[in-house]
């Protein structure tokens, strides 16, 4: 589509068979949380890839791993995590590298817009702190750079000069976006930006994120619980459970034919205006990833269990063209995935970032 | 037949401003429904942040005293109760059930305590074991049994689980109008239903009337009988639920059905700009133009 695109048609992240586990020792005795365990996944360029997973699944571990932002107790075991801009892990890299290819490269936007701007300063300082040891401009150009790019995502320079408390919720989560995106970088985390707005506000920072996204020809990892901003957001749609990948389609074709019982489950409980047929509830609750089930980590609450799910864990198979399923169920290609301890190193990747830096 | 609750042009002002000159904010404004007592029903209120829910609900409950007009439940003003026999029978045929189960219980304590302190107050318990056997009661009516929720701490039960034991908790003086404020917005996606369903068996086999709060038009639908959309403190349209959301008629409600995302459009949100008034447009407001 963009210049940018025809460039390199390599993905701009590519994940491979990522572990990174909260590993806690108290009183001698080890716990480990499996919080992501073993995902492999693309993000191509030019594209939204959503993940969607309810709470506690891991999503929020994951986004800190392949963000390099982790911090102990939340350890890298094993995997890797490519960027097109990055020669190495990213992991890998001193904190002086990160802050090179944090926003330049790499940025967030993030879930509390409140708790991202600065209250006590006016929202150009913001813009000064986050943005302008990156933007090689004199200071006096920073700002008119800054306004053009206000401008294009329709918000007026004012803001610059406003508080965050003068603004309002939607405003502020416009700001945010703006922010993340002044550097025009490459890959964007969103990390639920839209959850704590009400559903006016919503469509239009929705449609901003696509519109600026698509003018910088940029990559976003979106992430929410909430399939319905998926179904108009995501070009393509990954379903984390427990900490694993469960499923991962085109979301047109994820909404037409869900492969897995659990994003069945996910897309025909949504309500919808117009419809009062009755909606059948999941039973049990999610698993507590210190002590996951054995096999298949949604058995215990999944209609469909054979025996085998009791006891192997599904690989995720492709079983049509970008469509990969981890359901024994699905399909009898679907096979078993090596133990969980396949490929694991004995020494954590990355212990903390500090010691790696010193 | 009498009225269960009757609303009668309730209004609250909070005024705003300090030292120089001092301005008042209709957070509610005017707002007047009855629920009728011997029918139970569903009763949502819609409405962004902002439009007066959560102060609506709150003076229902007597929380807060309202500016003007009268709240009378059971034919007596909410706001009139004097002496703890008056507010504990009160209490007990009004019950709330909160937005976030993890921030309404208190993390320290057992979750079962809150449920044998109920029954202890409100159902005459005298012995643990009454007062046990009066929770499971409660819980078997939400799908769970004391045995699941005893000795637990609220962080070892999942959202729906604890939201869950809320609501049984709430069921324990025998109530018959619940006041739900976004109960299942904390609540997982794959939980989230089973809420819902559980109101709607509520109302139908408990016969509880529920007020519904929520800003979510898909699953008012779904549950409600009837509903409010509120906007800036004011009712814009009232009616029967699915009459209203079929067929908006007030610009606010179409816009705020216009909103909700369907599932069935996957693929991309269109980016053309919409026929409504340019995003340009929408200016935070400068400290001249802020109300009060």
């Amino acid at each position: 589509m963009t210049s940018t695109a025809e460039k390199a048609a390599g993905p701009v992240l590519s994940v491979r068979d990522l572990r990174a586990y909260y590993q806690m020792r108290y009183f001698g005795v080890q716990r480990e949380v499996r919080a992501v365990d073993g995902i492999t996944l693309d993000v191509n360029r030019n594209e939204i890839y959503g993940l969607a997973g309810e709470s506690s699944c891991g999503k929020t571990s994951f986004i800190k791993a392949i963000a390099g932002a982790n911090r102990p107790p939340l350890n890298i075991v094993s995997g890797s995590v490519r960027y097109s801009f990055l020669d190495s892990e990213i992991f890998r890299l001193s904190q002086e590298e990160l802050s090179a290819v944090r926003w330049r490269h790499l940025s967030y936007i993030m879930q509390g817009s409140m708790n991202v701007l600065n209250p006590v300063r006016r929202v150009r300082q913001s813009f000064i702190d986050f943005a302008q040891r990156h933007i090689k401009v004199p200071k006096a150009d920073f700002f008119n750079v800054v306004a053009a790019h206000l401008q294009r995502l329709h918000l007026s320079p004012d803001v610059l000069r406003a508080y965050p408390h003068e603004l309002s919720g939607g405003m502020r989560q416009r700001v945010t976006i703006a922010l993340a995106t002044i550097c025009r970088p490459e890959f964007i985390i969103a990390d639920e930006p839209t959850t704590a707005l009400d559903v006016v506000v919503q469509k239009g920072v929705l449609k901003m994120i696509r519109e600026v996204q698509q003018e910088m020809g940029s990559s976003i990892l979106f992430v929410t619980h909430d399939m319905a901003v998926h179904a108009n957001m995501a070009d393509r749609l990954g379903i984390m459970y427990a900490g694993r990948l469960v499923e991962e389609a085109p979301t047109s074709e994820l909404f037409a034919k869900p492969l897995h019982p659990y994003t069945a489950h996910l897309i025909q409980s949504l309500p919808r205006i117009g419809d009062v047929s009755p909606k059948k509830a999941l039973g049990g609750a999610p698993p507590n990833l210190s002590q996951p089930p054995p096999g298949c980590r949604f058995h215990p609450r999944c209609p469909l269990a054979m025996d085998i799910c009791r006891r192997e864990n599904p690989s995720l198979t492709v079983l049509a063209p970008k469509h990969r399923v981890a359901c024994f169920a699905a399909s009898p290609e679907v096979r078993p995935s090596a133990p969980d301890d396949a490929g694991r190193n004995s020494v954590p990747l990355r212990q903390s970032a500090r010691s790696y830096a010193s | 037949m009498s009225e269960l609750l009757a609303v009668e042009g309730v209004t609250k002002t909070y005024s705003m401003g300090g030292l120089f000159g001092r301005g008042a904010f209709p957070a509610v404004d005017d707002v007047g429904f009855t629920i009728a007592a011997g029918r139970p029903e569903i009763f949502t209120i819609v409405g962004e942040s902002g439009s007066g829910k959560t102060t609506l609900s709150r003076m229902i409950l007597g929380l807060v005293p309202p500016s003007a007009g009268t709240i009378r439940f059971r034919g007596e003003d909410v706001t009139g109760l004097r002496g703890g026999r008056a507010r504990m029978a009160f209490m007990a045929a009004m019950q709330p059930i909160f937005q976030n189960p993890f921030e309404a219980f208190n993390p320290l304590k057992r979750v079962d305590r809150y449920l044998l302190m109920t029954a202890r107050r409100f159902r005459g318990a005298k012995s643990g074991r009454q007062a046990e056997e009066t929770a499971d009661a409660a819980l078997r009516k939400v799908g769970l049994s004391y045995a699941e929720v005893q000795g637990r701490f609220p962080h070892e039960l999942s959202g729906g689980q604890l939201q869950r034991t809320a609501i049984a908790r709430a069921l324990i003086p025998g109530p018959a109008l619940l006041i739900a404020d976004e109960p299942v917005s904390m609540v997982d996606a794959s939980l989230r239903m089973s809420i819902v369903e559980l109101f709607k068996s509520l109302r139908d086999d408990l016969r509880v009337s529920i007020i519904y709060i929520t800003h979510d038009l898909a699953t008012a639908y779904y549950i409600s009988d009837r509903i409010i959309i509120m906007q800036k403190g004011r009712v814009v349209e009232a009616g029967s639920a699915r009459s209203v959301l079929d067929d908006p008629q007030h610009p606010y409600s179409i816009l705020l059905k216009e909103s909700i995302l369907s599932p069935e459009v996957t693929g991309r949100l269109s980016v053309e700009p919409d026929p409504e008034p340019p995003r340009r447009a929408r200016r935070y407001p400068t400290p001249q133009e802020a109300p009060g």
